[in-house]
């Protein structure tokens, strides 16, 4: 019964968990945008959903279970730079005003979720 | 948590392009130094960043830093303008004057203040993300 109730919650987990993994990633791009030789990357992150939702059940509580990494992916770069660094600025700043707000909605998700299973646990006469 | 890694990052890069931005301001405020009587001028000085893996030793997370490997001097001529009455003048007449360009320090330093706003900016947005992650179930 209580899995059917923390599914979504684990789902959500670790949703935020690879958008907090993929913030960190743009994090470096940016920093890296005036590095010579630097190759952007970033993941795709449907598949690493999928991938880390698979072969678990949702709600089997083993979330111990040790995570397997997103691949990462090299950017190919829109305009070439003499000094072989391929961050394009506005992609990246787009990608991370993108994932913040997703980010931020995957939290809320996690928070309604868990309002509503407060809600369940109160008796009836408590309002 | 991996988020905590992004002001190990950013904090890297801001450090790195303030360290640009002071190499900037030292080529500007050189700009019209003369050369001393060892005939040597100021040279122009470069930043030359590089990039840091983050994260346990053996298994870098994908985090990236920067940081300044090392500072180069422009070793081309400086300028040499004919000014006989100059109390610095060679035999010949000529002032050196050191090789900055300062269009080119201009344009550096504005790329520098930019980037160091970006990264700025991940940061208080990275700050803010936390700080509501802190709050997760409180309603």
């Amino acid at each position: 019964m209580i899995q059917r109730l923390t599914g979504s919650l684990v789902f959500q987990t670790e949703a935020l968990v690879l958008r907090a993994e993929r913030q960190r990633l743009i994090a470096s791009n940016i920093a890296n945008a005036d590095t010579p030789g630097y190759v952007s990357r970033d993941f795709n992150f449907a598949s690493a959903l999928r991938d880390a939702t698979s072969g678990r059940n949702a709600g089997s509580g083993d979330a111990a279970r040790p995570r397997r990494a997103p691949e990462l992916r090299y950017a190919t770069p829109s305009q070439t730079n003499l000094d072989g660094n391929t961050v394009d600025m506005d992609r990246e700043r787009a990608a991370f005003a993108d994932n913040a707000v997703k980010y931020e909605s995957t939290l809320r998700f996690i928070n309604g979720s868990v309002r509503t299973m407060l809600d369940a646990m109160k008796s009836h006469n408590q309002g | 948590m991996s988020m905590f890694r992004i002001f190990d990052v950013s904090g890297s890069a801001v450090s790195a392009q303030s360290q640009r931005l002071n190499t900037v301001a030292s080529n500007l405020a050189n700009a019209d130094t003369v050369a001393g009587p060892d005939g040597k001028a100021y040279k122009a000085r470069q930043v030359v960043f590089q990039t840091v893996l983050m994260g346990n030793a053996g298994s870098p997370d994908g985090a990236a830093g920067v940081r300044v490997s090392t500072v180069t001097e422009d070793q081309s001529a400086g300028r040499r303008i004919h000014d006989p009455k100059h109390p610095s003048a060679d035999a010949e007449g000529y002032v050196t004057y050191s090789n900055v360009n300062t269009v080119e320090e201009m344009v550096n330093m504005i790329s520098a203040s930019r980037s160091y706003q970006n990264n700025i900016e991940v940061m208080n947005t990275a700050r803010s993300l936390l700080l509501k992650t802190l709050q997760m179930g409180q309603g």
